[in-house]
């Protein structure tokens, strides 16, 4: 048997004896928490839309920002983490997940500093999101704007 | 000298080095485990009330040094060497203990096998007549291992089924040269690094599985012994996938392991504690033998062990340039010897 | 009222459980679903499919990581309306600023007050 047997031979028997997750009850967590978070944003919106009388750029924002604190205040008190465990996906997805992850790494390496661990490591998680984000959207709006160049 | 070596890998230690003392500590989840009772101290606070998670483990471990020392009636510069490792980049918790306890010092990185590596090297050691007596210890902590090789703490992510957890925990094994213990160091085989292209980080015991299989085969091979001669085969960290990996790789060898073969990985957390495929790290084969496994060879319930302790030899950096996760797995035959 | 809000559940829910899917069914990390996701926003957005969505599902379409991807794609494209080849390098940025300056402030603070604790 040469070597490449071996290893496609081992890769078939840890697939078969590797345990598979429990993913119909993985999906509904996932679901609910992410769809109640969403619910709980829309509620945040209307709020601001209604009491607060923001327009809807400030009621966005409003909203986001309210999401982004329950975030980081859950993560201090060492909460979402085990909502993480719970709903997968279903808090990460979600602009909470986003917060989460820049501000668990900011507490994480606290003790190598707030220069050279809070502020080198918040976006150890996040920073790929705001790097493949904000290029795509510069991208865009250049297409959008040699596109207007041709149209117009 | 011919004598001493059996083959290419496994070397015979005829001056027998004994086991003068052991001590274990513990976190709070390996003390509400299986094992419960078998540690020497559980740590309820797993900082320790140090101010970092990597001052919390060096402190573990140099304790734990120290109670093994004392157990023994001895301190610290009756003892001539130090052997140990982490798992932390540079091995700092075992530099640093190192630092403390002022035994000269030799650093060890093998991984999860760092228990088996200290032991064996230690008893090669004492029967070359090097030294009288040699401290072998090692440490993990979950709270530092995945701080270094996953995510950060708070982070909200699930891990799958096939994840290990990092052990809180250290060992330390104090072996003298003087026959005045029951439990003796035998024989010992060195491990090759084996690599069946695993490269699953949430999958340990796939990728480490076969090296554990290959040491078994190389140690029977060379010492020409048959696996009824040990009452018990214990791997280090293999966990409940790995487990059952390593029991078919052996049967396709056309070894039937049967019911003398544990891993402490499986054994030092219950199925219903919810850690996945069970324990990893140092501290996991370290804690298990320092404990469990010890005081079932003084009760006399196992008078022959093969204690094979086993690492994945990859880092952060390996991982994310997309290589796979080379393992090893190193033997230590103890048996129960009459002792003066 | 009561609809509205069934719509944000549903569409929210729906986009969480792609993600576990993902997260289950491929060995994609959390990090690379979350890109994944930024990016789906950002071009759906562009080729004038998202909006519709967002005006469907309000708050299930803008809470989800895609209906970050939107505020960025959106500026964009609105800014180069606006004021020609430079809204195309300010207009994403600026339209996610207070978010991202929220993330920022908001997890200093965390790190100021408090210390992670090990995993239970």
């Amino acid at each position: 048997m040469n070597d490449q047997q071996r290893q496609q031979n081992y890769d078939d028997m840890v697939k078969r004896l590797s345990p598979k997750s429990e993913k119909p009850f993985s999906l509904l967590k996932a679901f609910v928490v992410g769809g109640l978070i969403c619910t709980l944003g829309q509620g945040f919106k209307d709020l601001a839309l209604q009491v607060l009388r923001l327009d809807q750029e400030g009621a966005s924002l409003f909203c986001s920002f309210c999401l982004i604190f329950l975030s980081a205040l859950l993560t201090g008190l060492g909460v979402y983490d085990r909502l993480g465990k719970f709903a997968g996906a279903g808090s990460i997805v979600p602009i909470t997940g986003f917060a989460n992850s820049i501000v668990s790494p900011a507490m994480e390496f606290k003790r190598e500093g707030f220069v050279t661990g809070v502020g080198a490591k918040m976006f150890v998680v996040a920073g790929p999101v705001l790097v493949y984000g904000i290029s795509t959207s510069v991208a865009v709006g250049l297409l959008y704007y040699v596109l207007g160049l041709l149209g117009g | 000298m011919q004598a001493k070596r059996y083959g290419r890998q496994s070397y015979a230690l005829p001056s027998k080095p004994r086991v003068c003392s052991f001590a274990s500590t513990a976190g709070k989840k390996e003390g509400e485990g299986p094992l419960q009772n078998s540690f020497d101290v559980v740590v309820q606070d797993d900082t320790l009330g140090e101010k970092s998670w990597e001052k919390a483990e060096t402190r573990m471990l140099s304790d734990t040094v120290s109670l093994c020392l004392r157990k023994a009636g001895l301190r610290e510069e009756d003892v001539d060497l130090f052997l140990g490792g982490d798992l932390l980049n540079q091995i700092v918790s075992a530099g640093f203990a190192a630092r403390g306890l002022q035994i000269p010092f030799l650093g060890l990185y093998g991984a999860c096998s760092t228990m088996a590596e200290s032991l064996l090297l230690g008893s090669l050691l004492l029967d070359g007549g090097f030294a009288k007596r040699v401290v072998c210890a090692t440490s993990s902590h979950f709270s530092t291992a995945e701080r270094q090789y996953r995510f950060p703490l708070e982070l909200g992510n699930q891990r799958p089924p096939s994840a290990q957890w990092t052990v809180t925990g250290a060992g330390a094994t104090l072996l003298t040269c003087e026959p005045t213990h029951p439990i003796a160091v035998e024989a010992v085989t060195v491990g090759k690094v084996i690599d069946l292209k695993q490269n699953d980080e949430n999958n340990m015991g796939a990728a480490m599985a076969p090296a554990a299989a290959d040491t078994l085969l190389a140690h029977l091979r060379e010492t020409g012994r048959r696996l009824e001669q040990y009452d018990r085969i214990v791997t280090g960290d293999l966990g409940r996938v790995g487990y059952r990996l390593f029991r078919e790789l052996c049967k396709q060898e056309g070894l039937e392991l049967g019911d003398r073969y544990t891993d402490c990985g499986c054994d030092i957390f219950a199925p219903e504690q919810g850690l996945q495929a069970g324990g990893s790290g140092c501290g996991c084969s370290a804690v298990t033998l320092n404990g469990h496994l010890f005081q079932q060879m003084l009760a006399g319930n196992i008078r022959r062990l093969l204690f094979m302790a086993t690492g994945a030899l990859l880092s952060p950096t390996t991982t994310l340039q997309g290589e796979s996760i080379p393992s090893i797995a190193h033997a230590v035959s103890l048996e129960v010897v009459p002792c003066c | 009222m009561l609809l509205t809000y069934a719509r944000v559940f549903l569409c929210g829910g729906l986009i969480c459980l792609v993600g576990q899917l993902l997260l289950l069914y491929t060995r994609l990390t959390s990090a690379r679903i979350l890109v994944a996701f930024v990016t789906l926003g950002v071009v759906l957005t562009a080729l004038g499919l998202y909006e519709p969505f967002v005006e469907f599902a309000g708050a299930g379409a803008t809470v989800p990581l895609t209906g970050f991807g939107y505020l960025l794609g959106k500026g964009a494209i609105d800014a180069v309306a606006e004021k020609g080849l430079l809204g195309a390098l300010t207009g994403g940025t600026t339209a996610a600023a207070g978010g991202i300056a929220s993330a920022i402030v908001l997890g200093y603070l965390a790190a100021v007050l408090f210390t992670p604790k090990t995993k239970e």
